[in-house]
């Protein structure tokens, strides 16, 4: 591979990991909010809310379900009014984090519901309010959980940046694309498909160690 | 002494034992309990209400579901003092879960009113509520410890809840970490506790806030025989160092015997009776009750008693077959040999056996007295006129 390939391969690299941190920063910060109150509005839990539940877990379900290619389409206007733009790497963190924030909050939902009733009802007997109960209890108790979950959202997002090409974002999915399979470069599209393969690696393991570390479950 | 009324239908514990009516006769009770009464009421005055702990004014709990409404709980009456331990005990499903978490309001109740303490529970907003349970600890069967959390941590848990600073908490935690005795155990987590430990981190936690009641929810119905014991002792300790009322819910009936003051029996929602331990345990009247104690009090007339030929009247040469039972000091005293010196009667033993009621023993002898027909009349009168119960079993021929 020339020196050039190589820089282009370098650049790609670093705008996925442009669009793959700050999408799973803002997915998570948006995420863990609607994981939470959809965990404690359903029946049963410490905030019961069947109005609000219904209605977050309809909207959710709906980003959900619509095709990540669609979606970013779909949305160009809200992107052109966040990010003053609808194409560049910029542009298809928008995209990313609408389409990974729903994801997270279903995973942050079930990491919270693996929680032992029991803890909750006895922080509620101590006298704990429900936004005690949600930073002191279930965040906490789950922590190892979500860590899990976030990883996963991570290699999805890394899977779904290879397709932000189609606003011209980049990234090392777009490069094996318009190199690898439009110029029959064998050797690019074989050089990103090895940095994503390491990348969703180092990911993965990352994740197992940081939850096993937060995991004071099984010591 | 109070005397409970049998409920209609029952009948006479030796009358069941013993198909012939007539073969047996079940001789006036004289039966002294050294145990105070508490008789129950309502509470008519705010001062009235500070004396009992915690008033449970015709609490009911119905669960409503489509399928069917459950009723958890009838119209309950309970009042608790301060400073006792009292029990209630059931069977699973029984309702003495429900009616626990209606003490401290984590099953709000379909109606009645809950007092702890002289304040009503059931007229507060829900931060009068958090306030108020902070002087309520419970204690859990699967002790519900924070995983993520040190032992250190578990039990400043409440303290964080309240705000105090972490000074102040430390001032707090030391002297509990030594009270349940792991001083040397702060820094693990629950995971690397046994079932004992973890309740013990429990308990700290549940007194962390300086409670005034403290509600055990089967505490010990995971843990083993011997863990158990010291889980006792402990609450026991703790029930007399601080004055602390405790209230304890459990299907183990050992558990009651070694250290409750009053119980309450629960079946189907209703409490079907109350009253001091010694006396519930001694003299149960409810079928369901007989059933409880008999795994702790040996009520039973052995069978080679039962066996033998027995008749309701004296015929020449006959033995008279007498069960004895004492409670508390009246153990002490020589009243079989003092029996033997007056009437000039042989007294050889058939069976004996002796318990112990929280710190009450409670004995059963079965004695023969061989002798006269006036010796055994004269006998019998004696030992009628002491402080025990004495119940004729049936003359041996």
């Amino acid at each position: 591979m020339s020196p050039d390939m190589l820089n282009l391969l370098l650049k790609s690299f670093w705008e996925t990991c442009y669009m793959v941190i700050s999408s799973t920063i803002l997915s998570t910060l948006i995420g863990i909010p609607l994981g939470v109150i959809l965990t404690v509005t359903r029946k049963e839990h410490i905030l019961p809310n069947q109005a609000v539940n219904s209605i977050l877990g309809a909207v959710v379900n709906a980003t959900r379900s619509t095709p990540f290619i669609i979606l970013m389409v779909a949305i160009i206007p809200l992107t052109r009014m966040i990010v003053s733009s609808s194409i560049g790497t910029t542009a298809a963190i928008v995209p990313l984090t609408i389409s990974a924030a729903p994801f997270i909050a279903r995973i942050i939902e079930s990491s919270l519901l693996e929680i032992n009733p029991g803890i909750i009802e006895a922080a509620q007997a101590m006298g704990a309010s429900p936004m005690q109960i949600i930073t002191k209890v279930l965040l906490p108790e789950s922590l190892h959980s979500i860590v899990l979950g976030v990883t996963l959202a991570i290699i999805s997002l890394i899977g779904y940046s290879a397709m932000a090409g189609t606003l011209g974002g980049g990234g090392l999915g777009d490069l094996a694309i318009r190199y690898g399979y439009q110029r029959f470069q064998m050797d690019v599209m074989l050089a990103t498909v090895v940095v994503l393969i390491v990348m969703v690696q180092a990911m993965q393991s990352l994740g197992d160690y940081a939850s096993k570390k937060l995991n004071k479950n099984k010591l | 002494m109070k005397l409970r009324q049998p409920h209609p239908g029952e009948r006479c514990q030796f009358q069941r034992s013993f198909p012939a009516d007539e073969a047996i006769q079940t001789q006036a009770v004289s039966f002294t309990v050294p145990v105070k009464d508490f008789s129950v009421s309502y509470p008519n005055s705010a001062q009235e209400r500070i004396s009992k702990m915690i008033e449970l004014v015709n609490v009911e709990k119905t669960y409503f579901s489509k399928a069917g409404d459950i009723h958890a709980l009838h119209k309950t009456n309970l009042s608790i003092k301060a400073g006792e331990i009292f029990g209630i005990i059931g069977l699973s499903g029984a309702g003495k879960s429900t009616l626990v978490r209606c003490i401290n309001m984590l099953e709000k109740p379909t109606a009645g009113k809950v007092f702890v303490d002289g304040a009503e529970l059931t007229a507060m907003n829900d931060a009068q509520l958090r306030k108020a349970r902070q002087s309520i600890g419970m204690i859990f069967q699967h002790f519900n410890l924070l995983t993520s959390r040190t032992v250190y941590d578990n039990i400043a848990f409440p303290l964080e809840i309240q705000g105090l600073g972490k000074a102040e908490i430390d001032k707090r935690i030391r002297p509990l970490l030594e009270l349940v005795q792991l001083e040397t155990r702060a820094d693990y987590y629950p995971s690397q506790l046994s079932g004992g430990q973890k309740q013990r981190v429990g308990i700290a936690r549940a007194l962390a806030s300086n409670p005034k009641v403290l509600l055990c929810d089967e505490a010990t119905s995971a843990l083993d025989p011997q863990t158990t014991k010291s889980i006792l002792e402990l609450l026991q300790d703790i029930n007399k160092k601080l004055n602390l009322t405790i209230v304890l819910i459990t299907h183990q009936m050992e558990v009651v015997k070694t250290i409750c003051d009053r119980v309450a029996v629960i079946e189907n929602g209703d409490i079907i009776e109350e009253g001091s331990m010694v006396d519930v345990f001694t003299n149960p009247q409810h079928p369901t009750t007989k059933e409880f104690t008999k795994s702790v009090i040996n009520a039973e007339i052995p069978e080679m008693v039962k066996n033998k030929n027995l008749s309701a009247t004296y015929k020449e040469g006959s033995k008279l077959i007498v069960r004895l039972s004492f409670i508390g000091d009246s153990a002490g005293e020589p009243i079989v040999s003092g029996m033997v010196k007056r009437f000039d009667v042989d007294v050889s033993i058939l069976y004996g056996n002796i318990d112990q009621l929280k710190d009450v023993p409670f004995g059963t002898l079965i004695i023969e007295i061989n002798g006269t027909e006036g010796g055994i009349k004269n006998a019998l009168e004696y030992l009628h006129q002491q402080n025990l119960k004495t119940e004729v079993i049936g003359y041996e021929s």
